[in-house]
């Protein structure tokens, strides 16, 4: 077990390189120059612009930025932002807030979503059954902006029940409504991943094993189906929620959420190289190590694919 | 120069969302308020500022609605753009070459630091100095000793006394006075150079807020100001203090205001264009601004030089129906132009000879283009380049449609996708076609939207426009003395500038904006930006 663990840590040291270059080789490529755009509609001065590139060492050449940048990650400097912020401080700001919103939805999402998947597996057919199954093609249908406007009027402007957008140092409560929304796609797929599972389980020979043995209901749905079921379930889940970690740009616009997808959006449309690379870098490392417990965890729910080595 | 760039791409999604919910925008009532609140804290929308707090380093509305608040300058400029002393105590000059400028004394810093004659003249030389690398140096392009190649002090600047102080220009500007309300000329304390990272961070000032505690700049989110009670100037402040909030969509801040979250929009995202007077009623604002909007023809371009490209650019410009591009596209939230600089200007006129070329006439333009045709048949397509992050796409395709409809030649837009590349191709001259361009001034004066654009060799010339006529007559401007007669040459600059169109004007962008139910005196200044210090909130 931990032999597998530190294997897998292991691995993770090329991809964490290979993924800085390529990334930094990216914002590299792409075209445009981030100290023009500083000036706006504005010309700027070709030696004022001379003194900035140089500041952020863009007047050096690609290979020796990249090594200026990874010199700086290993002494704990991820550069600075054009407003003078070390990114160090921006990662540290914004993940948190990211967190507690993927969180929330997580919870949302995992509660509900299995909830009724779990009452329409076992209905199948049923009026729930149905009902359940075309709301979630109503959610999954949807853009999510559209669900996230939606609720931010009903409920921000003319209900008044919650706020429109999330306020100053992102409180809890604020992020309740971006949560739902957050969480409403992945409801509904959960709803269907679970639904499915737990009809091709309570089908399966073991269950019929265990009502003849004379368990109840009580025990065999808990334990022997939805246990059993989980497995598509969780898969999902870990990938969403490194989805949910690494930002919602979208649903964090239109929230206002200052979290990851909002900050790394503004970063990307600015050209700040070592910010977007800095974020990006997280992102992968949350990736794996998110991959690594989902394999680990697996374990715990089907015995069959324990590593044993 | 200041920049007003969000982020626009949801907000065109927004519109789907909007549409479907205009229905039912219940306009909350309004509760007749009692006596207003002496400490009442308004809150208004941002941006994150894109550079640190110090004055000469900002070039964009969000770091400018923050440094204007926070600092007092030698004036500042009332609703309508005309300059009053604020540190100033008198500003004279014989020649406008040489200012002799006089501050009220007694005046402090919020860390107690007299203001002075150094305070000012410390803080031009740090702007100006070339490896401090200040994105506003430019505005001390025109005082002795100033260089772009090396670092050298400007030494048109003399400290006569505590309160005294000269500035000696290379030449004579007679708007020199007007631009010294720009944020480039505030003072700096001496506790600013110690550590001006750490000051960029927890500016202190000597305006009419400032910072509620040290960190009050919450990055991404918001900036706490309150009241500075040392400030006793012209804009001494009728609220408790500001809470700026940073948003990064325009959408998000429209919803607090219709929620009552926030007090003071003055941005009304596009998506609510079409519901936004209806939704706020007479707390709707919409009224002209100092930004002027183009497209600019670089002569390189084939067809585009001497007698032809003159014909053409004729043509192309009558061949706009700016009238429903506005109404239509904008929905009345811009102005059509009718010359080169903005209605809310001092000295701007509608009734420029020549300004008839600005309407849309599609026989007129028919008959030029074929006369263009006479001297040099046209080849290939007409093309205006744009980023697509800007929300540019629709007057462009509009814009364009108009012109090939009425020239029927084959015309299009040119997007690329960031601001950023496309102005790198147009600053490195690669660009082959026209291009969008705009303008917002940094000081109310009609030279601002002169001088730095077409004037041979000016910073801005993106078109590479040269015309001596125009040079003089834009010299003249700036060494009359008296602002009135100034005026009369940069207006005939103008009328010079109608016929040769180095770039078509095309609208002057409004301000839009909203204010919530519990606060009055809502009032916009000519930059777009409401003042602040006069709301009160009840």
């Amino acid at each position: 077990m931990t032999g597998y663990i530190f294997r897998r840590i292991l691995q993770a040291i090329p991809v964490f390189l290979g993924t800085t270059f390529l990334i930094y080789f990216m914002v590299f490529a792409m075209p445009g120059d981030p100290i023009v755009a500083l000036f706006g509609d504005k010309t700027p001065n070709p030696a004022v612009v001379a003194q900035l590139r140089a500041q952020y060492h863009l007047d050096q050449p690609f290979i020796v930025q990249y090594l200026i940048y990874l010199g700086g990650i290993f002494r704990g400097d991820f550069g600075l932002s054009f407003s003078g912020e070390p990114v160090t401080a921006i990662l540290a700001r914004t993940f948190p807030v990211t967190a507690r919103l993927a969180i929330l939805a997580l919870l949302f999402e995992t509660f509900f979503g299995i909830l009724v998947g779990l009452v329409s597996g076992l209905r199948k057919g049923k009026l729930f059954d149905a009902s359940s199954l075309a709301v979630s093609l109503i959610l999954i249908s949807l853009p999510i902006f559209v669900i996230a406007f939606v609720g931010q009027y009903v409920f921000g402007v003319w209900l008044g029940w919650a706020r429109t957008t999330v306020s100053s140092g992102a409180p809890l409560q604020d992020l309740i409504l971006p949560a739902l929304v957050l969480a409403s796609v992945s409801f509904a797929q959960i709803v269907r991943l679970t639904r499915a599972s737990v009809i091709e389980t309570s089908g399966l020979d073991f269950v019929r094993t265990a009502y003849s043995k004379g368990l109840s209901s009580r025990r065999v749905i808990p334990v022997h189906i939805l246990r059993n079921s989980l497995i598509p379930v969780v898969t999902y889940l870990a990938t969403d929620f490194g989805v949910l970690l690494v930002g919602a740009t979208i649903t964090e616009g239109i929230f206002n959420v200052p979290g990851v997808g909002n900050t790394l959006y503004q970063a990307i449309i600015r050209g700040e190289g070592p910010t977007v690379v800095s974020f990006v870098t997280v992102m992968v490392l949350i990736y794996l190590v998110v991959n690594i417990l989902v394999d680990l965890f697996y374990g715990l729910l089907d015995p069959r694919i324990r590593y044993v080595k | 120069m200041k920049i007003n760039r969000l982020g626009i791409a949801a907000i065109a999604l927004a519109a789907v969302g909007a549409l479907t919910l205009s229905g039912c925008a219940g306009g909350g009532a309004a509760t007749p308020t009692a006596s207003s609140n002496a400490k009442a804290i308004i809150t208004t929308n941002g941006s994150e500022p894109q550079n640190p707090l110090v004055p000469t380093n900002i070039n964009e509305v969000g770091g400018g609605k923050i440094v204007d608040a926070v600092f007092a300058g030698l004036v500042y400029y009332d609703a309508k753009g005309a300059p009053i002393n604020d540190a100033a105590d008198s500003i004279k000059s014989d020649d406008n070459k040489t200012f002799t400028i006089k501050i009220k004394s007694g005046l402090k810093f919020t860390n107690d630091e007299p203001v002075t004659s150094s305070s000012f003249v410390d803080a031009w030389q740090y702007g100006a100095l070339l490896s401090n690398a200040q994105l506003g140096s430019y505005f001390f392009e025109n005082i002795e000793g100033f260089s772009y190649d090396e670092d050298s002090p400007l030494t048109g600047l003399k400290v006569v006394d505590d309160t005294t102080f000269t500035v000696t220009l290379t030449d004579a500007l007679s708007d020199f006075p007007l631009r010294l309300g720009y944020s480039a000329f505030y003072p700096l304390p001496a506790a600013a150079f110690k550590d001006i990272a750490a000051f960029g961070e927890n500016p202190i000032g000597n305006g009419p807020y400032m910072l509620a505690a040290k960190g009050a700049w919450k990055h991404n989110e918001k900036i706490d100001l309150v009241v500075n009670p040392a400030y006793d100037g012209g804009r001494k402040a009728k609220n408790g203090g500001l809470s700026i909030i940073f948003y990064a969509n325009q959408g998000a801040a429209y919803s607090d205001l219709l929620a009552n979250n926030l007090d003071v929009l003055d941005a009304i995202p596009d998506s609510a264009y079409g519901t936004y007077e209806k939704d706020l009623g007479d707390r709707a604002v919409n009224q002209p601004s100092a930004v002027f909007q183009s497209f600019t023809i670089p002569a390189r371009l084939a067809h585009f030089d001497g007698e032809e490209g003159t014909l053409r650019r004729a043509a192309i410009s009558m061949a706009i129906n700016r009238d429903e591009i506005t109404k239509i596209i904008f929905s009345g939230t811009r102005t059509p132009a009718s010359d080169f600089t903005s209605p809310v200007i001092d000295g701007w006129s509608d009734k420029l000879k020549g300004a008839d070329v600005l309407e849309f006439n599609a026989k007129q333009a028919k008959k030029l283009w074929a006369e263009a045709d006479a001297i040099s048949p046209w080849t290939g397509s007409f093309q205006i380049a744009y980023n697509a992050d800007g929300g540019h796409q629709g007057w462009v395709d509009a814009a364009m449609n108009s012109i090939k409809n009425t020239l029927g030649i084959d015309a299009s837009g040119a997007p690329y996708p960031t601001f950023k590349e496309a102005r790198t191709l147009i600053t490195d001259r690669t660009i082959q076609t026209a291009f969008r361009t705009g303008w917002q001034a940094d000081y109310p004066g009609l030279f601002n939207f002169l001088g730095p654009i077409y004037a041979t060799k000016a910073s801005s010339n993106d078109g590479d426009y040269s015309n001596p006529k125009f040079d003089a007559l834009l010299k003249k401007g700036s060494t009359e003395s008296d602002l009135a007669a100034a005026n009369k040459d940069f207006q005939a600059a103008q009328e010079i500038l109608l016929q040769d169109l180095p770039a078509i004007p095309l609208w002057y962008a409004n301000v839009t904006g909203g204010y919530g139910t519990s606060v009055q005196n809502v009032k916009f200044g000519w930059n777009s930006v409401p003042i602040y210090n006069e709301i009160t909130k009840g």
